[in-house]
C-alpha cells in the first residue's frame, strides 16, 4: 500500500474507532471496541507491526501517524470508560434510596443543673469577682453558732421568728448561713471576706414556706468597712444578677447580729422602678412600689466580735458587715417562677427550663 | 400593730396620705404589711339625725314609722329597734350610702310606708357588735353633721410589722412618735403626761396590799385601787376604736386597759379587788404542777419558771400573759384593782413558749418594757377609770420597785458615725435628729452623752445602737455607694470547690438533670431500702415522713423518680449533690470546744437512671443498668483525673450480682449498681441504676494538675489481642495480668469486645483488648512487641487464661 492510501486508512480506522467507543453504552460494548481497534488482532496493530517492511523512507510518517492514532484511542477509550463508571455509581446510588421523611437520631440529651445551683453559682461568681472567697459549713450546728454568738442568747425574742428544728437542747438544723459568720472568723483573722452558700431550715411549710431553702450569707471584715461599702457592694451584686440599669435602696431592718441593719430593695426590673406595667396598669411584680425587696444586711454588731476577741476582732479596731439573701427568692424573681415548692418537686418538665 | 389612722393622726399629723405614712415608715424600720380599710367604704351619706316623731307603723308590731330630721328637712325612716324614740339624737344613713358588706342603700317599702334611709344600729357600720338598738347619741350634735366628725366609721388602718427590738412601736403614741422623728411633723403632748384626782381620806394601803416575793421575775409592780365603778359598755368613740385597731370591747373597764395598752404600750390588768383573796397580791415564782383557769377558760399547769401574780390563796393571773378567771372584772364589780406591772422579758417569752399561749400583753412584755412606763399607764387608766365608769380614785399608789432602773446615758462619738456609715453628718444634724428621737444630748469633747429615753432602753444600749438610730433617720438612701479598698483579699474558689462544680457539669454534660430533695426522710423509707443504721433523728419534725437525716442521697434521687413516672415520664437520669448526716461522735460543745461539729456530715454525689438510651426506630433502647452508671462515674472521675476500681461489693439495696464497690488510692468512695429489683418495686420505678460518692474524697483524691505525656514524637504500636479465660476471672485481672506480662512499654489497654462461644468452650469467654505500646525514647517495632507476648501468654496462665491464636 502506498503512503498515502496508508495515511487515508489510518484516518478512516480512527473516525470508525471514534464512533464506536462514543456509542460503547457500557463497560461490554466499550471492551469490544477496544478489542476491534486496538486488540492484538486489529488492523492497526498488525499495521503497526507491518511498518519494518515499508519502504525505508516511508517507515518514519506511517509510523508516526499509526502511533498518533493508537494513543488518540487509548485516550478516547479512558474517557469513555471514565463517564461510564459515573453513570453506572449514579444509577446504582439512585436505586439506594432511604425514606427521608422518617425521624432522625435524637438529639443527645442535654442535662440541666438546678436552678437553685444555677442561681447559687452566679451569685458566688459575683462575689467572686468582688474579692470574695467561697465557704462552707455545717448544716446540723450547735445552737451556740446559730444564735447565741450572734447575739441572740436563749429567750432572746428574734429567736421566736425563726421556727427551728432541734436534735437537743444544744443542736439544730442551721435557720441560716449566718453560724459562718462566727466559725469563718474563728478560723481566720481580719481581713476576712467570704460568701457562704447553703441549706437552711425553718419548721414552717405553706405556700411561701418550705422547710428547707438556700441562702447565701456574706461577710466583709476589715479596717474601715462602712455602710457605704456594704451599699456598692450590694448594688454591684444587683446589677449583676439583675441587669446593670438597677438601682437599690437600704431601708432601716432588724437582725440581733447587725447594728445597723438594713433590708435591701432592688429597683423593680419588669417597670424599670415605675411601679407601672406597659399600658398603665400596676406592675405586678413590685405591686407599684417600684422596688423589690432582696436581702438583709447590715453593719455586723460588737457584740459578735465578742465571741472572736481572742483571734484579733477588737471592734474598736475592726468593723465590717454581713448580709444574707435566699437563693430561691432571687431566682424566683429572676426567672419568674411563681412558687416556692417547684423548686423541690423535682419535676423534670420544671428542672429542664433552667441550667 | 394595727394603727387606725385617725387615731394616729390624732398625736402626730403630717400632710401626708395614709401610703405616704406607710412608706416612710417602711424606710425607716416599720414595715407596713399591708393598708387595711375599716368601716364603710365612704363616709357620703352618714349623717346625724334627730328622731322628731315615732309611731307605730300601722301593719307591723315591731316596726316603727319615724320622722327624722336630716339638716336640711325631715325624712320618714321605717326603724325596727326596741329602743327608738322621738327626741333621740341619732346615726342616719341616707339612700345612696354604702354599707360595710358594699350594698348600696334605696329607698325602700316596707310593709307599705316608704323609707328613706336607715337609723343605725354600732354593728350596722362596724363600730360595736350590739343589734340590740339603734345608736343613741349625744344631744349636742348638729342635725346633719357628717357622722365621721363624731364616729370613726371610716378609717385607714396600717398593719404595721413590728420588730422585735421596737415594742415602743407596739403603740399608737410610740407610732407617732417615730412618725415625728420621720417626719418633723409635730408631736402631740403624752397622753400620760395628766393624772387623775383622787378623793376620799383614805389610801390605796387601806384596801389592797402587794409583795414581790421574787423580784427576779418583776421589776416593778404598781397597783391602784378604784370603788364606785359602774361596769357597763364603753362608749361608742372607745368601741370604733377597739374596733378599728381589731380589739372586741368587752366592757368599760377591761376596754380602759386594752386601750391605754394599744395607746402606750404597756398593758395593764384590772383585777375584781372583792374577788382577790385577801385583798393581797403575792409577785412569785410558781410551783411545779400548779393550776389555774386563765381568762380564756382553759386551765394551765405552771412550773417553776414562771412567774404568777397571786392572791392570799392561790394563783390570781399568769405574770405578763394572762389574768385568771378567779378575779376577772365582771357586771357585778364595784371595787377594781388596776395592775401595771413590769416583767422581765425573757421570762414572759419562755413562759408564754411553755405554755404555748401568747397574749397581746405577752408580746410586748416579752421584748422588755421599761419600769417608768409602768407608772405612766396607770396615769392614763386613772383618768378613763374616772370619766368612764363614775369611779373615785383611793388616793395613792402601791409601787413596789425592786428593780429599780436609773435613766441610761451612752457617750457617742461623732467621728465614729462617719467612720461606720461612710458619710459625715454634721454635729448639729446628730443633735437634732437625736432630739426628735425624744433622746437628750449633752455635748462633750468627743461628742456626746445621750440619755436613752425609757420607752428605747431595750433597744439603744451602745454607741452603735444610736449611730443605727442617727443613720435611719438621716435616710439610709443618701449613703454613698463605695467598694471596700480589699488591701488583702482576693477572692477565689477552693481546689475542692472546683471539683464539685466539675463533677455537676460532667453528669449534666452527659444528659442528666441535677435534682434538691429534702435533707429529712421518713425511717421507713430507709426500712424499704433495707438500712438499719443509725440515723439522726430530729426531735420536733413536721410530720413522720421528714423526721430524720438522710444518711445517703439515694431516697431523694429515687422519690424524685417516682413522681416524675407518676406524672408520665417513667424514664429519667436524676443526680443530686448535696450533704448527708449521721449521727456524729459525742463532741463537746462550743465555746468549750470551739469549731466542732455536732454531726457527721459529708457531701456527696449520686445519680439514679431509670433510662440510659431512649430506643429509636432503628436501635433499641440502652437498658439503665450497671454499666450505664459505671459509665457515668467513669466520664466524672475520668474529668476529674481520678482512676478508679470497682470490686464486687454488695448493699442491701443493690441487685447482688450488679453492685461495686467504687476504690481510689485506697480510699472507698462509695458504689455503683442495679437497685436490687424488690428495692424498685417499692418506688414503682422499674429497672433501675445508681451510684452515690463521697464528694469530699473525691476532691482529696483529684489531683491539681494533669501531668503531659508525649503522644506525639514517638509513634505507638498498637496490637490487639484476645484473651480466653474461666467465667470467674474478671475483666479487670485479665488487664492485670496482661500489664504484668507486657511490663513498662504497654501505655494503654481497651476492651473492645467480649465473645462467648463453641470456639471458647463452655464455661469460658474471649476478651479481645486492643494494647497501646510505647517507648519514652525510641520507635518501637513490631518485632520489639512481638517478643513480649510469651510473657503475656505466661502470666495469663497463672489465671487460667490463654491466648487465643
Ligand atoms: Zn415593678
Amino acid at each position: 500500500m502506498p503512503e498515502a492510501s496508508t495515511q487515508r486508512r489510518l484516518e478512516e480506522l480512527a473516525s470508525e474507532a471514534q464512533g464506536a467507543v462514543a456509542g460503547a453504552a457500557g463497560a461490554p460494548e466499550l471492551e469490544e471496541a477496544r478489542v476491534r481497534f486496538l486488540g492484538r488482532r486489529s488492523e492497526l496493530t498488525s499495521l503497526l507491526r507491518s511498518i519494518g517492511s515499508l519502504p525505508p523512507e516511508e517507515r518514519g510518517p506511517v509510523g508516526q501517524a499509526a502511533n498518533a492514532v493508537r494513543v488518540r484511542l487509548e485516550a478516547l477509550i479512558a474517557e469513555r470508560q471514565d463517564a461510564l463508571d459515573g453513570a453506572a455509581l449514579e444509577a446504582r446510588l439512585a436505586d439506594d434510596r432511604v425514606d427521608v421523611t422518617l425521624p432522625g437520631d435524637p438529639a443527645q440529651p442535654v442535662g440541666h443543673l438546678h436552678l437553685i445551683t444555677q442561681t447559687r453559682r452566679d451569685i458566688e461568681d459575683v462575689f467572686l469577682g468582688l474579692g470574695f472567697s467561697v465557704v462552707e459549713g455545717p448544716e446540723v450546728e450547735w445552737d451556740y453558732y446559730n444564735f447565741t454568738a450572734l447575739n441572740m442568747p436563749p429567750a432572746h425574742p428574734a429567736r421566736a421568728l425563726q421556727d427551728t428544728f432541734y436534735f437537743s437542747d444544744e443542736v439544730l438544723l442551721r435557720t441560716h448561713t449566718s453560724p459562718m459568720q462566727v466559725r469563718a472568723m474563728e478560723a481566720h483573722e481580719p481581713p476576712l471576706y467570704i460568701v457562704v452558700p447553703g441549706k437552711v431550715y425553718r419548721r414552717d411549710s405553706d405556700a411561701t414556706h418550705t422547710p428547707m431553702f438556700h441562702q447565701v450569707e456574706g461577710l466583709a471584715v476589715d479596717e474601715d468597712i462602712t455602710l457605704g461599702d456594704l451599699r456598692g457592694v450590694l448594688l454591684e451584686f444587683a446589677r449583676a444578677i439583675f441587669g446593670a440599669e438597677r438601682d437599690i435602696r437600704l431601708r432601716a431592718g432588724y437582725f440581733p447580729f447587725t447594728e445597723p441593719s438594713v433590708e435591701v430593695d432592688v429597683s423593680c426590673f419588669v417597670c424599670a422602678g415605675t411601679g407601672f406595667a406597659t399600658g398603665g396598669s400596676r406592675c405586678s411584680l413590685c405591686r407599684g412600689s417600684g422596688w423589690i425587696e432582696i436581702l438583709g444586711a447590715g453593719m455586723i454588731d460588737p457584740n459578735v466580735y465578742g465571741f472572736v476577741a481572742e483571734r484579733g476582732y477588737d471592734p474598736e479596731r475592726v468593723q465590717g458587715f454581713a448580709f444574707g439573701m435566699g437563693i430561691e427568692r432571687i431566682a424566683m424573681l429572676k426567672h419568674g417562677v411563681p412558687d416556692l415548692r417547684l423548686f423541690f418537686e423535682n419535676d423534670v418538665r420544671f428542672l429542664e427550663q433552667f441550667g | 400593730m394595727r394603727v387606725p389612722l385617725s387615731w394616729l393622726r390624732e398625736y402626730c399629723d403630717p400632710p401626708l396620705t395614709t401610703a405616704e405614712i406607710g412608706d416612710r415608715l417602711a424606710m425607716t424600720g416599720t414595715e407596713p404589711e399591708r393598708i387595711e380599710h375599716f368601716g364603710v367604704p365612704s363616709a357620703d351619706g352618714f349623717v346625724i339625725g334627730k328622731v322628731l316623731e315615732a309611731e307605730q307603723h300601722p301593719n307591723a308590731d315591731r316596726l316603727r314609722v319615724c320622722r327624722v330630721d336630716d339638716g336640711n328637712g325631715s325624712r320618714t325612716i321605717v326603724c325596727g329597734a326596741p329602743n327608738v324614740a322621738a327626741g333621740q339624737t341619732v346615726a342616719l344613713a341616707l339612700p345612696g350610702a354604702v354599707m360595710p358588706g358594699g350594698q348600696r342603700l334605696g329607698e325602700a317599702k316596707l310593709r307599705g310606708v316608704v323609707s328613706s334611709g336607715m337609723i343605725l344600729a354600732e354593728d350596722e357600720v362596724g363600730v360595736g357588735e350590739d343589734h340590740n338598738g339603734i345608736m343613741v347619741l349625744p344631744d349636742e350634735l348638729r342635725a346633719g353633721a357628717p357622722l365621721l366628725e363624731y364616729l370613726t366609721i371610716f378609717d385607714d388602718v396600717l398593719d404595721l410589722e413590728v420588730e422585735p427590738n421596737r415594742p415602743d412601736c407596739l403603740s399608737v403614741y410610740g407610732v407617732a412618735r417615730e412618725l415625728h422623728a420621720v417626719t418633723g411633723a409635730p408631736l402631740a403632748a403624752d397622753p400620760t403626761g395628766e393624772d387623775a384626782v383622787a378623793s376620799g381620806d383614805d389610801s390605796v394601803a387601806d384596801h389592797a396590799s402587794v409583795e414581790i416575793a421574787d423580784p427576779d421575775v418583776c421589776p416593778r409592780f404598781t397597783a391602784r385601787v378604784f370603788d364606785g365603778v359602774h361596769v357597763g359598755p364603753s362608749p361608742l368613740w372607745l368601741k370604733a376604736r377597739l374596733a378599728a385597731a381589731g380589739q372586741r370591747s368587752i366592757s368599760n373597764v377591761v376596754d380602759i386597759t386594752n386601750y391605754v395598752m394599744l395607746l402606750t404600750g404597756q398593758p395593764l390588768h384590772a383585777f375584781d379587788l372583792d374577788e382577790v383573796r385577801g385583798r393581797r397580791i403575792v409577785v412569785r415564782r410558781a410551783r411545779d404542777g400548779e393550776r389555774m383557769v386563765t381568762l380564756d377558760g382553759v386551765e394551765r399547769t405552771f412550773d417553776s419558771s414562771m412567774a404568777l401574780v397571786c392572791d392570799a390563796e392561790g394563783p390570781s393571773g399568769v405574770a405578763g400573759i394572762m389574768g385568771g378567771r378567779v378575779s376577772e372584772v365582771s357586771e357585778r364589780t364595784t371595787r377594781v384593782l388596776m395592775e401595771a406591772a413590769t416583767w422581765v422579758g425573757p421570762n414572759v417569752l419562755q413562759s408564754s413558749a411553755r405554755l404555748g399561749l401568747r397574749s397581746e400583753a405577752s408580746t410586748r412584755f416579752e421584748k422588755q418594757l421599761h419600769p417608768e412606763q409602768a407608772l405612766a399607764a396607770q396615769r392614763l387608766a386613772a383618768r378613763l377609770m374616772v370619766e368612764l365608769c363614775g369611779a373615785r380614785m383611793a388616793p395613792g399608789t402601791i409601787d413596789e420597785y425592786p428593780g429599780r432602773a436609773e435613766p441610761r446615758v451612752v457617750a457617742l462619738r461623732h467621728r465614729r458615725i462617719g467612720a461606720l456609715l461612710g458619710t459625715e453628718i454634721p454635729r448639729a444634724e446628730v443633735e437634732a435628729i437625736l432630739g426628735r428621737l425624744s433622746f437628750a444630748t449633752v455635748p462633750t469633747e468627743a461628742g456626746f452623752d445621750v440619755t436613752v429615753p425609757p420607752f428605747r432602753d431595750a433597744d439603744v444600749q451602745r454607741e452603735a445602737d444610736l449611730i443605727e438610730e442617727i443613720a435611719r433617720i438621716h435616710g439610709l438612701e443618701r449613703l454613698p455607694a463605695t467598694l471596700p479598698a480589699r488591701r488583702h483579699a482576693v477572692g477565689r474558689l477552693t481546689p475542692a470547690q472546683r471539683v464539685r462544680r466539675r463533677v455537676e457539669d460532667a453528669l449534666r454534660d452527659r444528659g442528666l438533670c441535677e435534682v434538691v430533695a429534702y435533707s429529712f426522710t421518713a425511717p421507713d423509707t430507709l426500712a424499704r431500702l433495707r438500712l438499719e443504721e443509725g440515723t439522726l433523728a430530729v426531735g420536733n419534725p413536721l410530720s413522720e415522713d421528714a423526721s430524720v437525716m438522710r444518711p445517703l442521697l439515694l431516697p431523694g434521687l429515687l422519690g424524685a423518680a417516682a413522681r416524675n413516672a407518676a406524672r408520665g415520664r417513667p424514664g429519667v437520669a436524676l443526680f443530686e449533690s448535696a450533704h448527708v448526716y449521721r449521727p456524729g461522735e459525742a463532741a463537746e460543745p462550743p465555746p468549750l470546744a470551739a469549731a466542732s461539729v455536732p454531726a457527721d456530715e459529708h457531701h456527696h454525689v449520686a445519680a439514679l437512671l431509670t433510662r440510659s438510651a431512649p430506643g429509636t426506630w432503628r436501635r433499641p433502647a440502652l437498658a439503665a443498668d450497671y454499666f450505664a452508671a459505671k459509665g457515668l462515674v467513669e466520664a466524672m472521675l475520668g474529668s476529674l483525673g481520678i482512676t478508679f476500681s470497682a470490686e464486687p461489693a454488695q448493699r442491701p439495696f443493690l441487685h447482688p450480682g450488679r453492685s461495686a464497690a467504687v476504690t481510689s488510692g485506697g480510699e472507698e468512695l462509695g458504689w455503683i449498681g442495679e437497685l436490687h429489683p424488690a428495692v424498685a418495686r417499692e418506688w414503682d420505678v422499674g429497672e433501675a441504676a445508681a451510684f452515690e460518692l463521697d464528694l469530699e474524697t473525691l476532691a482529696e483524691l483529684a489531683p491539681a494538675a494533669a501531668g503531659y505525656r508525649d503522644v506525639t514524637t514517638l509513634p505507638p504500636v498498637l496490637q490487639d489481642i484476645a484473651v480466653v479465660v474461666p467465667e470467674s476471672v474478671s475483666a479487670a485481672e485479665v488487664d492485670a495480668a496482661v500489664r504484668r506480662g507486657a511490663g513498662d512499654l504497654l501505655s494503654e489497654t481497651t476492651l473492645f469486645d467480649v465473645y462467648r462461644g463453641e470456639q471458647v468452650g463452655e464455661g469460658n469467654r474471649s476478651l479481645a483488648l486492643r494494647l497501646e505500646f510505647r517507648a519514652p525514647d525510641r520507635t518501637l517495632t513490631d518485632d520489639d512487641v512481638a517478643g513480649l507476648r510469651g510473657q503475656i501468654e505466661r502470666e495469663l496462665e497463672t489465671i487460667g487464661g490463654r491466648l487465643r491464636a
